[in-house]
């Protein structure tokens, strides 16, 4: 006899349980410390950071354990935590000419003031594994200089001086908040800045990947690329001034790329723009390459079809949580709709049949 | 006699290049005028502000509108002379729907390329009311066989048809509500000679049969020979000489217009 | 959760969410943009509903949850779950004794009464969307009234199969004017939203769209003169109840494809056999 399933809740409790029993793994292995999570693996805390659009190194961390590593649902614990947070202010832009440079380079000059500083990046080394790192070993040391701080002037500045290269506009008006308010389209640069630096990272390279091999192509040069710490200033109405609240790690990548001109305009070199938290390369390169390929109106170049250019289709997919929350809504319960589907096509099955049987008769 | 359409001094600038530069003519119900150039003459440009697909810098186009049928009553939408430059979005999408037609050059643009033949003419039938399946598929069988596309294709995507048969279903689909002005660009641009002879001889049956007003914008000067009442020549954006067809084309008086004239191959 | 505000949201985002929706109410099937915040469950899995629930539910409401018309389905046990935590609200599985309703693909069978609320959760408000994916353009074509593609998808149907080919969220007509998908639903619980007394709110939260309908709103389901809306199901009783008007989940019984079919609404069906009515399947 047929017994209605039931149970859920309990089904439900049952698998949180083995999902945390599963978390933890095996029991005589040590246990991983947020510490550790937030020191030896920062690459995935600042991923965490970027698309989480918090900037909270030991919550990346946390969110990073208990999501046992999945980064895509830690960035979603952070995106919900985020969303509960009181809001005291915003602070005022930060001033990336004042960065700390712990990496620094330009693909467009051999030498520059603030020279190239390779800073601790992965581009050199030979790809091969490390077994040694199986094995605790010593930590390793880097060798030290003292250095005289310097100025490190903005590569695009030089090219600005020349009048080679277009003006950033400067608009104070307060952009709008993607995390406050319904994204509609058309969307300005702010927005779409706005959206792109919490846009999924393997989204974003695919699609910067595409303006690379012919979608949408307008020879891009790194004209900087800078990591390091900026400090952030809010105003404090009380005090009446700004104060610095603290310090974050950003990665800001410039492009200058060449513009082949418009009905309006002579040649000149134009711009892309990435700004990403804690060291992102990848990241802020990929959104200056789609930055700049989102603007062929503004700039008058002429829409070739290709994806990056679509601002609609790269806006509204670019979400990873929204995207792997629909994507994996289809595993839910669905049987009503089918239902109805498999009514309908048994009943045109049946229909096409006895039509069938109908022109065979004649 | 109001004029159908009355053009006043069209401009459209791109940048320091002229698009067109103050065009005025008037229509009358019933007229057809063509519009010679060669590439970049502008006629194309003028065709689009006309039509309200690009805004022009200056000027007006005035087209004398009919009260619209009571399910279609738009904001305030008034019958008579109307500045379609200034009208409202909406008053001007309803116009496109019900009064004017745009036969593009490249049927592709003017179809839905995945919706049947059929689907493709009752359309605007539905966009403005139409609610009768079996009515509104023996409208667009019907039409199918006046622009003389065998009836039963009416279920076939334009995917599947010839160029010319694609062209004729894109006049069938703006003809099917009666408008009283059609716009042409180019109607049979990358046609074969024999397809575009058979179009331009439908095309003159419909006009004179329906009483249409229509401009065409073409570079074949046997395609006004044929349709056009009156003819404009332009060139460099600007209307180098205007008149009659017969009259332009048996005795041009400007040097480029003799010039194109002679320039057509005698065969 | 006692940290939390009463049903989770803070009282400036469930102001900003009533907003819609009174802006939803006074113009009936307009989808009305809100900024979803991001919620403890995934998008897709219900926020836009647990958002309009959180904004309307006050301590003294009694709230159900149902899922493909069943209470006991996991995601309708997680959001009851949930709202117990952060709202501590009764709940019930009764429909006649709730005064909210969240649902997920159903429309209960029993009539619905004034005074009640059923939050529908809505995968994609646009129903033009699969027509044309711009948002930009169906923005436009729904403010200037422009339907003719929605009628001509209709059209395409028939001239294929016969029939519309549409078996669930079929598109309906509000109040004249706007066209409205009403959720996942099945078509056969289309009459139902027409001149319903109670209020219906549709949240989708990753789509950042809200609408309505007041009660006694008129809703009409698409169709041709000569090809008119038909409310069909399967043609069979429910197994276990008997009943004959509701709609019905087939359930597969044995390694042999033997099947059967009961009531998709289990409040309804479970009240029925209570009140004594049997089915053929039934012990």
């Amino acid at each position: 006899m047929y017994v209605a399933v039931k149970g859920g809740e309990r089904a439900i409790e049952n698998a949180h349980a083995w999902l945390a029993e599963e978390r933890r793994g095996d029991t005589t292995v040590e246990e991983l410390s947020i510490a550790q999570i937030r020191e030896q693996l920062s690459l995935a805390v600042n991923r965490v950071m970027a698309e989480g659009s918090l900037y909270d190194p030991d919550l990346a961390a946390l969110a990073i354990k208990q999501a046992r590593g999945d980064l895509i649902e830690a960035i979603f614990l952070i995106r919900a935590y985020r969303t509960t947070l009181p809001r005291f202010g915003a602070s005022e832009p930060v001033d990336t000419g004042n960065m700390a440079c712990d990496r620094r380079i330009s693909a467009t000059f051999k030498d520059l003031p603030g020279g190239q500083v390779l800073g601790p990046t992965f581009d050199y080394t030979h790809r091969l594994l490390d077994f040694k790192l199986a094995a605790d070993g010593e930590a390793p040391k880097a060798p030290t200089r003292d250095t005289e701080p310097g100025n490190v002037p903005h590569v695009t500045e030089f090219l600005n001086r020349e009048g080679l290269i277009e003006e950033a506009p400067h608009d104070d008006t307060p952009p709008p908040d993607l995390t406050r308010e319904p994204l509609e389209m058309p969307a300005e640069r702010a927005l779409r800045l706005q959206a792109l630096t919490r846009a999924d990272e393997g989204f974003t390279l695919g699609l910067a990947y595409s303006t690379q091999r012919g979608y949408g192509r307008n020879h891009t040069f790194v004209g900087e690329l800078r990591i390091g710490s900026v400090p952030v200033e809010m105003e404090i109405p009380e005090l009446g001034f700004a104060v610095e609240i603290g310090e974050v790690t950003l990665t800001e990548c410039e492009t200058v790329n060449q513009f082949t001109g418009s009905k309006t305009e002579p040649p000149q070199f134009t711009r892309g723009y990435g700004l990403v938290f804690g060291q992102t390369e990848r990241k802020a390169i990929s959104m200056a390459l789609v930055d700049r390929a989102l603007r062929w109106e503004e700039l008058g170049e002429d829409n070739v079809g290709a994806p990056a250019q679509d601002a609609e289709f790269v806006l509204y997919h670019a979400d990873n949580i929204q995207a792997t929350g629909f994507l994996e809504h289809i595993k839910l319960p669905h049987y009503v709709d089918f239902q109805s589907e498999l009514e309908l096509v048994r009943k045109l099955r049946r229909e096409a049949a006895a039509q069938q049987v109908q022109e065979a008769a004649e | 006699m109001t004029p159908l359409l009355s053009v006043q001094g069209i401009s459209k600038h791109y940048g320091p290049h002229i698009g067109c530069a103050d065009v005025s003519f008037d229509l009358y119900p019933g007229e057809v005028m063509g519009i010679v150039g060669e590439s970049g003459s502008g006629k194309s440009t003028l065709l689009n502000c006309m039509a309200g697909h690009l805004a022009p810098d200056a000027g007006q186009v005035v087209f004398d509108t009919r009260p619209p049928s009571s399910s279609e009553a738009v904001g305030q939408y008034t019958d008579g002379p109307r500045d379609t430059i200034a009208m409202s979005e909406p008053e001007r999408r309803m116009l496109g729907r019900t009064d004017w037609a745009f036969v593009h050059q490249h049927a592709r643009d003017g179809l839905r390329m995945g919706v049947s033949a059929g689907g493709n003419v009752g359309e605007r039938l539905m966009a403005v009311g139409a609610r009768h399946y079996g009515d509104i598929r023996d409208k667009a069988t019907d039409w199918l066989d006046r622009v003389e596309i065998d009836a039963s294709r009416v279920d076939d995507r334009p995917t599947t048809f010839s160029g010319g048969m694609q062209q004729r279903l894109q006049i069938a689909r703006n003809l099917v509500t009666g408008p009283r002005l059609v716009f042409m660009d180019e109607p049979t641009g990358g046609l074969d000679v024999s397809v575009q002879a058979r179009l331009l001889d439908l095309l003159r049956g419909l006009v004179r049969d329906m009483g249409l007003s229509a401009i065409i914008v073409t570079h074949d000067l046997a395609v006004v020979r044929l349709l056009a009442d009156r003819l404009m020549v332009m060139k460099d954006g600007r209307v180098v000489e205007a008149g009659l067809t017969d009259q332009v084309l048996d005795d041009p008086q400007h040097a480029y217009s003799q010039l194109l004239v002679s320039s057509v191959l005698q065969v | 959760m006692t940290d939390y505000n009463f049903a989770y949201l803070d009282e400036q985002t469930k102001r900003m969410i009533r907003r819609a929706i009174l802006k939803g109410l006074a113009i009936p099937g307009y989808q009305v943009p809100f900024a979803s915040r991001e919620m403890p469950m995934p998008y897709g899995w219900g926020t836009g509903g647990v958002q309009v629930s959180a904004a309307v539910l006050t301590p003294e409401d009694t709230f159900k949850v149902i899922d493909q018309g069943a209470d006991d389905t996991t995601n309708a046990v997680s959001i009851r779950t949930f709202f117990q935590r952060t709202a501590g609200v009764a709940t019930t599985t009764s429909t006649s004794d709730a005064t909210v309703i969240q649902t997920r693909h159903r429309i209960p069978e029993e009539p619905l009464t004034e005074g009640q609320i059923l939050v529908y959760q809505v995968p994609i408000p646009e129903p033009l969307r699969f027509l044309e994916p711009r948002e930009s353009e169906t923005r436009k074509m729904h403010s200037l009234e422009e339907y003719g593609l929605m009628h001509v998808k209709l059209y395409e149907d028939i001239a294929r199969h016969g029939h519309i080919a549409t078996s669930y969220a079929y598109p309906v007509k509000v109040e004249g004017r706007y066209v409205m998908d009403p959720s996942p639903i099945p078509k056969f619980d289309n009459p139902k939203l027409g001149d319903m007394a109670a209020i219906q709110l549709f949240g989708a939260g990753r789509e950042q769209r809200i609408y309505a309908l007041p009660p006694y709103t008129q809703v009409i389901s698409l169709d041709f003169e000569d090809h008119p809306f038909e409310a069909s199901k399967a043609d069979h009783p429910c197994g276990m109840c008997g009943a004959t008007k509701s709609y019905l989940d087939e359930v597969i019984i044995d390694d042999a494809g033997g099947r059967m079919f009961v009531c998709s609404d289990t409040d309804f069906c479970d009240a029925r056999q209570a009140a004594g009515h049997k089915g053929k399947d039934a012990a």
